[in-house]
């Protein structure tokens, strides 16, 4: 390696080394509480930043890739670790998300709500340094080290409240889910080294495969990423795990954890396997848009918050997959332009998940810290009793339905905007069916907007379901620190998409060589040229608040401002109750009616005689009959034939030394 | 020329703000017509709105801010298109702060704002017609844009301005693609619009409301305001369609001056008193779906649009 200057990557070192630290010292207090949540989450908040910061500089500045080779690990395998476009995008990602998430931490943890704050600090802030070393990385030992630890701190932040049994066997499950896929990826590298027996990423990128084994190794990863970033159908551990773990892990889970996953597979299809079949690109286009489709439907029909928002989560998965998959699909195509434009639409969309999920997550937390409720069912009215979040909640609901001018509608017009470029693919058949996903995607993100309508408008909305949740509190002022940053980011990539496209562009740049246009001016976004589509929402903003104002204006001069307050009038019916709103699964009935195919329904009517009447519905995901429970079965099958040797008396497994010995003798004699 | 591009725009604006009720009242004159009745006459929709304007808002108790602001917000959103449509010119300042499809996720966000409001107080109606009008809403979307997708194949651009530049240029141009669009486009108008076979805009029965379920507990001047906003969203989708397939008539880039500017002014006249008669007709003709026939109705629009899109792709024509 040339020696070139590396400062950049060493101050990033040292900022994961602090956050290891911070976690250590959480440890040590000996009674943590307070230290915890006033110094050392703000701490790692700070670190947070820093490293966003660092990151974005490195990304704007254009730099030349930095490494650094660490004497740890392996004698003859030392830690390798480089900075380029990609890594310090999501670096900056990581950064900016996390120190909102970090900040709400500190008011959020308190002792007696499972893991003490010392422990749950030096978990987190693991977490984060192993998330940042395993985009770092520039092996495939290091990577897989950082990535098991990144699923072993996750694990036991998961299962924070482990005393309660669905929690312990949510967390189980995302284990088991989580070293499926990290089984997947190391083979997938063991593929990926091509005979070399090197596993540093710079021998893989230029190992030559046949296309049988590049298939193979892509495949590997598709597999492996695609179960932590829950594509459908390795999904199953997002809903389960999500619901369980407290509401700022959650968010780390999902805003951060999944975008892990993106980077890993953007790695190794862009950047080790050099993206090479067109097919590739229709196996994951097709992947991505099933699962946004199935976690958009299955968010509509979940009356547990939580739940809902991992389904979301599946969902915009499935969209970032479909901008991966669409670009790999163009740049096979040798579109090299519309290749970059779905690339970027799918970084501008995982960079402003990360933003608008952990917000959506972190007032999830808000909420059930004021009301002990995660069911639907149970609330509804928090608008009056906890503005500050309810407010915040709305900036991020309108920002993930994908409306105009928040960020969500900056990324998903983007990847509508590649779509329009698909008849120029020169395959038959192909050129014609993939504009249909366009119309996948819109009905996604119309369908999204229908989820989060239902979303804040049970829970904040309407009137209070319980009489207990009168009583509910605003969120303390760190929280509301937290919530106020990523909703400031929801906002400015809303307006200013340039904040997000710009380094968007210098990934692209790197993965493809080809740029979008992202210079010009600052008021219009436009991708390819002018003349074909722009979009601003700083004017969009800007046209809807001065005419909202004007509006006003003349309405209090042209008529008045009186205001009568009276009982709500609900065309008079009388005797009209909280509990006869419209409920949360009053919410998804047209949905199970319209997409029944996708759920597998248990349905309890009440007979006449029945005092008091119950309807109970159950709603279950098909994959889970058809794909799991038959895997578990036949693991159990195996492990009853292989039991039959494991007699329990220890003659008998001496006798299995003695035998397997007198083996291996003559094999060697 | 800066300034007249901002009289101009100015002028637009003011021009879709005045007439959008007109419209609404021309299509309600057309269909008292056509059922025989005796027509409300033509400046009811005004007096209405001056009526609203007067009264003493009446707001139920539990309504927060939110419920408030949002008749506010959907009147500025529907202005804001209104600004961006190409209605009588291309050349227009605030044209280019979105295209067809941001204009679309612009409707969007008005329709997001009318259902968390109608679920504010906490009715069953009111959320029973926002759920209806979100389901209606992401049925409608995926065939709206297939229906821009085939516009984009057209013209290369899912700007208006561009799309209407383009027709201009070759004005004996006719695709057969487009005609399935342009049907597609109707149905979809109608249903975005609460207009008949989906939504009836004169009902009085609660239970099968859409629209009118989510204004209930809207009084006095926010009513007028959201009945405003209802009348110029129905004006900018007939104005889209107009830019999109009957884009005869609308002042090009280049070609805008004062004269140019009265044939749009006439062309659009025109060509709204047409739409509105075709729309009465429409509205007579058919009868309005059960709710749940509503997924059908609009996969038939998708459907034709997609045929539209199709037909181009194997024809090929160019």
């Amino acid at each position: 390696m040339p020696a070139v200057a590396n400062h950049d990557l060493r101050y990033l070192l040292a900022l994961v080394a602090l956050w290891v630290f911070l976690g250590v010292a959480g440890l040590l207090t000996s009674r943590g509480g307070r230290l915890v949540a006033r110094v050392l989450f703000p701490m790692g908040a700070l670190v947070c930043l820093l490293v966003a910061v660092l990151a974005g500089v490195f990304l704007v500045s254009g730099l030349a890739p930095q490494v650094i080779v660490l004497p740890l690990g392996l004698p003859d395998l030392p830690f390798h670790l480089r900075l380029d476009a990609l890594s310090s995008f999501f670096l900056l990602l990581l950064g900016v998300a996390g120190a909102g998430i970090s900040i709400f931490s500190a008011g959020y943890f308190r002792t007696g709500e499972g893991t003490a704050p010392g422990l749950m600090g030096l978990q987190y802030h693991v977490f984060l340094a192993s998330m940042a070393v395993v985009i770092l990385a520039d092996d495939a030992y290091l990577f897989m080290v950082a990535w098991e630890t990144m699923a072993l701190s996750s694990y036991f932040l998961v299962t924070s409240q482990h005393r309660i049994p669905e929690i312990r066997r949510a967390g189980f499950l995302y284990l088991l889910m989580a070293h499926v896929g990290a089984t997947c990826i190391l083979l997938s590298f063991g593929v990926l080294q091509g005979g070399s027996w090197q596993f540093t990423f710079d021998a893989m990128r230029h190992a030559s495969l046949t296309p049988f084994w590049a298939s193979t190794a892509f495949l590997l990863a598709l597999l492996g990423f695609g179960a932590k970033a829950g594509l459908v159908p390795l999904h199953v551990w997002l809903p389960e795990a999500h619901p369980a773990a407290p509401s700022p892990v959650s968010a780390m889970m999902s805003g951060l954890m999944l975008k892990t996953a993106v980077y890993g597979m953007l790695r190794i299809s862009f950047d080790l396997l050099h993206v090479r079949f067109w097919q590739w690109g229709v196996l994951v286009l097709a992947l991505g848009l099933f699962s946004a489709l199935y976690g958009a439907i299955f968010a509509a029909v979940q009356t547990d918050m939580k739940r809902l928002l991992a389904y979301s989560s599946i969902e915009n998965i499935g969209i970032i997959f479909a901008g991966i998959g669409l670009s790999i699909l163009f740049e096979t195509c040798n579109l090299h332009l519309f290749a970059a434009l779905a690339l970027c639409a799918a970084l501008v969309h995982a960079l402003n998940h990360s933003l608008f999920k952990s917000l959506l997550f972190l007032t999830t937390g808000s909420v059930l810290h004021a009301t002990g409720q995660r069911n639907l069912g149970k609330l509804g009215g928090l608008i009056r009793r906890m503005p500050w979040v309810a407010s915040i909640a709305l900036v991020g609901t309108l920002a993930i339905a994908g409306l105009p001018p928040f960020n969500g509608f900056v990324s998903e017009w983007l990847l509508l905007q590649s779509f329009l470029f698909t008849p120029q693919i020169p395959h038959a058949f192909v050129n014609m069916f993939v504009p249909l996903g366009a119309a996948v995607l819109a009905l996604t993100a119309a369908l999204a907007a229908y989820v989060m309508v239902k979303f804040y408008g049970v829970v904040f909305l309407g009137q209070p379901r319980e009489a207990s949740l009168a009583e509910a509190r605003d969120a303390n002022w760190l929280e509301r620190l937290g919530l106020v940053w990523l909703a400031l980011g929801c906002i400015a990539i809303g307006i200013i998409p340039q904040l997000a496209l710009r380094p968007a562009s210098a990934v692209t740049g790197m993965l493809l060589g080809e740029r979008i246009r992202t210079t010009g001016s600052l008021w219009f976004i436009a991708p390819i040229a002018s003349r074909q589509a722009t979009y601003s929402g700083i004017i969009l903003l800007a046209g809807i608040v001065g005419v909202v104002g004007v509006t006003f204006l003349l309405v209090r001069m042209m008529a008045h401002g009186r205001v009568r307050r009276v009982p709500a009038w609900d065309c008079g019916y009388p005797h009209q109750t909280a509990r006869m709103q419209d409920t949360a699964e009053g919410f998804g009935q047209p949905i199970r009616h319209m997409f029944g195919a996708f759920f597998r329904m248990e349905r309890d009517l009440p007979l006449p005689t029945d005092n008091p009447p119950r309807y109970r519905i159950r709603i279950e995901d098909r994959f889970w009959r058809a794909i799991y429970l038959p895997i578990a079965r036949a693991v159990q099958w195996l492990a009853g034939l292989v039991s039959v040797v494991q007699g329990g008396s220890l003659s008998i497994y001496l006798l299995f030394s003695f035998f397997t010995l007198i083996v291996l003798l003559v094999f060697v004699l | 020329m800066r300034a007249i591009t901002i009289v101009r725009q100015f002028g637009e604006v003011a021009l879709a703000i005045a007439i959008a009720p007109l419209f609404a009242g021309w299509i309600a004159q057309c269909r008292a017509w056509l059922q025989n009745r005796s027509a409300p006459p033509l400046r009811q929709p005004y007096r209405m709105l001056r009526k609203l304007f007067l009264k003493d808002a009446a707001l139920a108790a539990t309504a927060s801010p939110l419920f408030r602001l949002t008749p506010y917000v959907l009147f500025g959103t529907m202005v804001l298109a209104a600004a961006i449509i190409p209605s009588l010119a291309t050349d227009l300042p605030f044209a280019r702060a979105a295209d067809a499809i941001a204009l679309i996720g612009l409707f969007a966000t008005a329709r997001v704002f009318l259902s968390l409001a109608a679920m504010d107080i906490g009715t069953a109606f009111g959320s029973m017609g926002a759920r209806r009008e979100m389901m209606v809403g992401f049925l409608a979307e995926p065939a709206l844009l297939m229906v821009l997708f085939n516009a984009f194949l057209l013209s290369g651009s899912t700007a208006l301005p561009s799309l209407v530049d383009n027709y201009s240029a070759h004005p004996s141009f006719i695709d057969p693609s487009v005609i399935f669009a342009a049907v597609a486009f109707v149905m979809v108008l109608l249903a975005e619009n609460a207009r008949i076979p989906i939504d009836n805009p004169a009902t009085h029965l609660e239970l099968t409301m859409i629209h009118e379920a989510m204004l209930l507990e809207y009084s006095a001047r926010h009513l007028a305001l959201v009945e405003w906003a209802s009348n110029l969203k129905l004006f900018n989708y007939a104005c889209i369609g107009f830019a999109l397939f009957l884009p005869w008539g609308i002042a090009t880039h280049g070609a805008d001056g004062g004269g140019a500017m009265l044939i749009a002014i006439a062309a659009l006249l025109v060509k709204l008193i047409a739409a509105g008669a075709a729309l009465a007709l429409i509205e007579s003709l058919s009868a309005k779906v059960r709710i749940f026939r509503a997924p059908e109705y609009l996969a038939m629009a998708f459907l034709l649009a997609v045929l539209g899109l199709l037909v181009h792709l194997l024809l090929g024509v160019r």
